[in-house]
């Protein structure tokens, strides 16, 4: 049996998708423009697929905080912070992110998927029980494969679900970690956390959420759905990115664990990788500082994916349950969605296209993302666009249907 | 309960037909016998049957999961935890990784309630 012998069945299903004549997973941004605009196959395309949900990649502030940085502190640590030691602004950022979270502790990653990789895989070992959402991201599945705990999972979103998992393990010993996230990334739903919250009180298990792309989006402050569902002190753990709406790369945890710290000498992803670049963590700071400062771009952002979300239902598309800044459409079967993402691309329109094995359920969906920096006109040529194409491709009728599907919490 | 005025004999209860108090209001749940195989495999089978192969082979016992039926591992995993549901018992996802046929997962499932 060859090397490759056992990816037959994805190369088969790889072949069809590169028929179409576009190859969603190798896309080229031949020149990004701005938060929403890049040139891709020589033409200026609309981005409605990047998770720039604050539009801060070209904030000119953080730019130049990143530049600075780079002038005062080089382009790289060329370690890890156990090996190379810490930059003076790894730590400022760590007790900033601590500070914005009213938590003691926090360690910075050097992407959010190593956060919970290493966080997750550390914090449960031989004997302990992990219970994951079936819908979480492959990060935690990853975090799932390296542990030492019993790993069991429980249906999307359902309290009730997770509910009788735990109360399956009974007085068995060793602790108990339950993974959720704020805003799912394929159909941009959140968890019902007060729920969950209850749940996990009942049963004495600890709570790791990952915020990864509800920082920013939800909270008075933007901490996330630990904030908008009140519950941000029974949430143990905290993980995030900084590569979504603070619009760099990196990772982080916090937590009020008086023991957190062992993790730094614990967690491989942690330990035996390079840290985060001068640039980076500049920027990143800056950006946090914008987050803390501008409420008003919650608002675009939410007011942006209502007029999308809203938008799309009223031509008749299939949504998923809610508002959420990622708003996934579902399309019949994988071949249809990847013929509308090449349309959609033609059109000048880049949104994600997101196939089984990838996606729950073995739905097919386009994944669009929102930002607050898409103007209005934006979000009006995207629904323009999809709503031209979903006709053409018979997915919606010929006429709009008034009819909103889903609702928001 | 009204035992104590009746002078009748306590509630034998036996692990055969537990209740079971789940939490302090009147919520309760009675627990099954550990179901028979036969009833494990036929639901095993029924969850399958929309996976089943295109040149109708009946699922059995000795039928390869991942192999003789066109279903993903993610499916898989799906299954298994309405099954969990069905027979109240939680399978751990590296159990599941190393159950192939129809056959040991019925086997895990029986086992599993055995010892509950
Ligand atoms: C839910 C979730 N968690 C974690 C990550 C990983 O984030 P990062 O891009 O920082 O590795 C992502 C992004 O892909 C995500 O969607």
């Amino acid at each position: 049996m060859g090397l490759f012998d056992r990816h037959a069945g994805l190369l088969d299903a790889y072949r069809d998708v590169r028929m179409t004549g576009a190859d969603p997973f190798q896309i080229r941004m031949e020149r990004v423009l701005s938060p929403t605009e890049a040139i891709i196959n020589g033409k200026k395309t609309l981005l409605v697929g990047t998770n720039n949900y604050f539009g801060l990649t070209f904030d000119p502030s953080c730019m130049e905080a990143a530049i600075e940085a780079i002038r005062a502190e080089g382009t790289g640590t060329t370690g890890s912070r156990i090996a190379n030691g810490s930059y003076s602004e790894h730590v400022a950022l760590e007790q900033e992110i601590a500070e914005f979270y009213g938590k003691k502790h926090c360690m910075v990653f050097t992407t959010g998927y190593q956060a919970n990789l290493g966080v997750i895989s550390t914090l449960v070992g031989p004997d302990d029980f992990l219970l994951i959402d079936a819908d979480s991201h492959a990060s935690i599945y990853d975090a799932c494969k390296q542990t030492q705990a019993e790993v069991v999972r429980f249906k999307h979103n359902d309290p009730s679900s997770l509910d009788a998992r735990l109360r399956r393990l009974g007085d068995k010993p060793g602790n108990r970690l339950v993974v959720l996230e704020g805003i799912y990334s394929m159909l941009g739903d959140s968890a019902p956390l007060k729920e969950f919250i209850a749940v996990c009180k009942k049963y004495n298990a600890y709570v790791l959420i990952d915020e990864a792309h509800s920082l920013g989006a939800l909270g008075e402050h933007g901490r996330g759905l630990c904030e908008s569902a009140g519950v941000l002190d029974d949430c143990h753990f905290i993980v995030g990115t900084f590569s979504k709406t603070l619009g760099a790369i990196g990772g982080y945890c916090v937590s009020d664990d008086p023991d957190f710290d062992i993790l730094r000498v614990t967690t491989r992803s942690y330990m035996f990788t390079a840290s985060l670049p001068p640039s980076i963590v500049a920027s990143v700071r800056q950006a946090l500082r914008i987050v803390k400062a501008h409420p008003e771009l919650r608002t675009k952002l939410w007011d942006n994916v209502a007029a999308l979300y809203d938008g799309l239902a009223a031509q008749g598309f299939k949504l998923g349950p809610e508002h959420g800044p990622v708003v996934g459409v579902h399309l019949p079967d994988r071949m249809t969605a990847i013929g509308f993402w090449r349309a959609m691309l033609d059109a000048g329109v880049y949104v994600n296209v997101a196939v089984p094995p990838a996606t729950p359920n073995g739905v097919s969906l386009l994944r669009c993302s929102v930002s607050a920096a898409h103007s209005h006109e934006q979000i009006a040529q995207m629904i323009d666009v999809m709503t031209g194409i979903g006709r053409q491709l018979g997915v919606l009728g010929n006429t709009p249907k008034l009819r909103v599907v889903g609702s928001s919490r | 309960m009204s035992d104590t005025h009746t002078g009748e004999p306590p509630l034998l209860r036996t692990a055969q037909n537990m209740i079971v108090e789940n939490d302090d209001i009147a919520d309760t749940i009675v627990l099954r016998r550990p179901p028979a195989r036969a009833e494990v495999m036929a639901e095993i089978c029924r969850q399958l049957e929309p996976f089943q192969a295109d040149d109708g082979r009946a699922i059995t016992g000795a039928t390869v999961i991942s192999k003789d039926l066109s279903i993903d591992s993610l499916a898989v995993m799906d299954m298994v935890m309405d099954l969990e549901d069905q027979f109240d018992v939680s399978i751990p996802m590296n159990v599941v990784a190393e159950i192939h046929t129809v056959d040991e997962l019925a086997d895990t499932i029986l086992a599993l309630s055995a010892r509950r």
